[in-house]
């Protein structure tokens, strides 16, 4: 069942295309038959094939796999910074896959959260505005945004250092600004790629208890790639990518009872 | 659009935060936009000032000059072949079409009246010197033809020579006095400022040039400076001026290609050796400001494209959370603005201070038009975009993922 992709490229999420009332119960996220392929030179390297996956809202999900296995690829695709080769991508029933540049930038702007493993945040700009930066760019008004962006920061227990700057910060409380960030926009999904990697072992469990913390209470979906086999264990399902496929989808313990799907934001109804 | 001005507070922030290199970088801009302001000011006002200032003198003049240069005029002098007052009757015997003509010789002295005693002017002339220089009377009467050649001890006073001399009070009816000998007042000259060579004409005394010969600078005969005639309109300008040129020859007893120790010029070459000056320097200022204005924006193109390369994963970042080409665009865009503006504000400062100086050099009174500082401001603007095209499209044509990678 693929769906047609509508050529109003920058009212991607009005009305007129808002997904049709998803069942409950039904996958945030949704590939099907998914390839990507890589011209390199004379060669060209399959980074996945034919890659279906399901996941479900409120899932916590690791990524495992050597370097080099295509979960950066996959990673990559479902964060919308990337296009598959062929195959559909469905997030949140809305076909998102074969975008233009553009409209995945609002994709990304309006339904996804990104934490990376060098946290990413800008320099010499104070917490609070790193975190507004996806509002920036939604069009939020100023006194909105930081509204917004406050309460973020209390989310991850930050709210007295919203004027720091990163290098006034530890790196676990980076990352947890980066995680503020990401979770500013109200985003169906959050991508982590290695969010404890430049972490030592008691900011990763802090980091850790946050993002669980987020999934059990806010029905947040997260899907986390890692290279640790602990913080993998604390995942619901556990994904282990090996040639650009999926080789083995374990699950660790019961995912949560299937809840609604999240509905994405409209820039001004961001605080609403 | 909030990330617009978002970025337009992002770029002033990071020019800000590195004044220093900023400022160097647009150094070029800055030198370029002062010269346009300067080529800008200088078109609005400096060919009314040029023509203004040689209608001062007078209108459709011809004047003679003994030939230049020192060895020469002095060699002149010796052979006896100076202007005289002779010429000026020959011509004015000869050339009846001229309006009016006279001879002028001038000389500095010290001048004494009841209440004071300046350094002033003072000028030998005959009766028609007055009206060949365009010269209104103010109070009293002008030169009679009878005092030129009676020699008789009478003057004019300019307007800027009767106030160093005589302050508020009219001078008309007093007597004043050059070395031993004292002269009356019989008229005060209107005003009529600076000449094209830089003098004041006000400044002055003008005297029957006879007087001039007999008391002020003896020993010079009846030798004098300049005749200048006036003709009636622009049209019979040079056909009298070739007449004159006869008349000359036969003064000399030289042929029709006879060598001339004199030099006819019409009022029309001064105003186009000013305008030489007013396009030559437009012109070295045009060229100043291209290459200034190229160089200063190469110099701002650089430095964003240095920038793009440091800030590939603020880049990738930005891409991530959601900004759009024309998001990562506009920033670099408005920071390549940010940079030749500021460039086009301090150019527009030392605009300021190089027309004052041209100013004091030239006399010409620039006053800044609303339509420099329109014309230094969208040359930043426009400098801003087209040198902050290229690494702002390097920029907005990032791939997030190469970008997030860079380290």
């Amino acid at each position: 069942m693929t769906r047609a992709v509508p050529a109003r490229p920058l009212r991607l999420l009005g009305k007129a295309e808002q997904p049709p009332a998803p069942e409950p119960g039904s996958p945030i996220i949704e590939l099907e038959g998914v390839c990507k392929n890589y011209v390199t030179g004379p060669e060209e390297v399959r980074a996945l094939i034919d890659v279906n996956l399901r996941i479900g809202v409120g899932e916590f999900v690791a990524v495992v796999g050597a370097s080099g296995s295509g979960k950066s690829t996959l990673m990559n695709i479902l964060g919308c910074l990337d296009r598959p080769s062929s195959g559909d991508y469905r997030l949140g029933g809305l076909s998102v896959g074969l975008r233009s540049v553009d409209e995945r930038a609002l994709v990304r702007n309006r339904m996804l959260g990104f934490i990376f493993q060098g946290f990413n945040l800008l320099p010499r700009t104070t917490a609070l505005e790193n975190v507004e930066l996806p509002l920036v760019y939604r069009g939020t008004p100023k006194k909105q945004r930081r509204r917004l962006a406050l309460e973020a920061l209390a989310q991850v227990g930050l709210l007295e250092r919203a004027t720091h700057r990163p290098n006034e910060l530890s790196g676990g409380q980076q990352q947890r600004v980066a995680i503020a960030r990401a979770l500013v926009t109200h985003p169906a999904l959050l991508l982590a790629d290695e969010p404890t990697g430049n972490l030592d072992s008691r900011t990763t469990r802090e980091v850790m208890d946050l993002l669980e913390r987020l999934v059990d209470e806010e029905s947040i979906t997260l899907v986390l790639v890692t290279h640790e086999d602990d913080i993998a264990a604390r995942a619901h399902r556990v994904l282990t990518v090996q040639d650009g496929r999926i080789e083995q989808d374990r699950q660790n313990r019961p995912p949560p009872p299937p809840g609604p799907l999240p509905r994405p934001l409209e820039g001004s109804e961001a605080g609403r | 659009m909030s990330a617009f001005w978002e970025s337009l507070w992002l770029a002033l922030r990071s020019v800000a935060r590195s004044g220093l290199r900023s400022t160097l970088t647009v150094l070029g801009v800055l030198i370029g936009v002062a010269a346009v302001v300067t080529v800008v000011a200088l078109g609005e006002s400096a060919r009314d000032q040029v023509a203004s200032q040689i209608q001062s003198l007078g209108s459709n003049l011809i004047y003679i000059f003994n030939a230049e240069g020192e060895g020469q005029a002095r060699a002149n002098e010796r052979a006896g072949h100076r202007l005289s007052v002779s010429d000026a009757e020959a011509i004015r015997r000869e050339v009846p079409g001229l309006r009016a003509i006279t001879v002028y010789s001038s000389t500095k002295a010290e001048v004494v009246s009841d209440f004071e005693s300046a350094s002033v002017d003072i000028v030998g002339a005959d009766q028609d010197y007055v009206t060949v220089r365009g010269y209104g009377i103010e109070s009293g009467r002008d030169l009679s033809q009878s005092e030129v050649d009676a020699k008789a001890k009478v003057c004019l006073l300019g307007q800027t020579a009767a106030q160093k001399l005589f302050g508020q009070s009219d001078p008309v009816g007093y007597s004043l006095r050059i070395g031993r000998h004292r002269f009356e007042v019989i008229g005060v000259l209107s005003k009529k400022g600076q000449s094209p060579f830089g003098s004041d004409q006000d400044d002055r005394i003008v005297m029957p040039i006879g007087s001039w010969h007999a008391r002020v600078s003896p020993g010079h005969d009846r030798k004098v400076d300049i005749i200048i005639a006036s003709a009636p309109d622009a049209a019979s300008v040079p056909g009298l001026r070739d007449q004159m040129d006869q008349v000359m020859l036969e003064q000399r007893r030289a042929g029709p290609d006879g060598k001339r120790d004199y030099r006819l010029l019409t009022q029309d070459t001064f105003r186009k050796s000013e305008e030489e000056i007013y396009q030559v320097l437009s012109v070295v200022l045009v060229s100043i400001a291209a290459i200034s204005l190229f160089v200063g924006g190469v110099g701002v193109m650089n430095i964003l494209l240095v920038s793009v390369t440091e800030r590939r994963r603020e880049i990738g970042t930005r891409l991530a959370v959601g900004a759009r080409a024309w998001d990562i665009r506009w920033q670099f865009l408005a920071e390549a603005i940010t940079l030749t503006c500021l460039g086009g504000l301090l150019g527009l400062a030392l605009a300021l201070a190089g027309l004052e100086l041209l100013e004091r050099q030239l006399g010409w009174s620039l006053a800044l038009p609303l339509s420099a500082v329109g014309a230094a401001l969208g040359t930043s603007v426009l400098l801003g975009l087209g040198f902050g095209f290229w690494p702002a499209e390097r920029a907005a044509r990032l791939d997030p993922i190469e970008a997030l990678r860079h380290e």
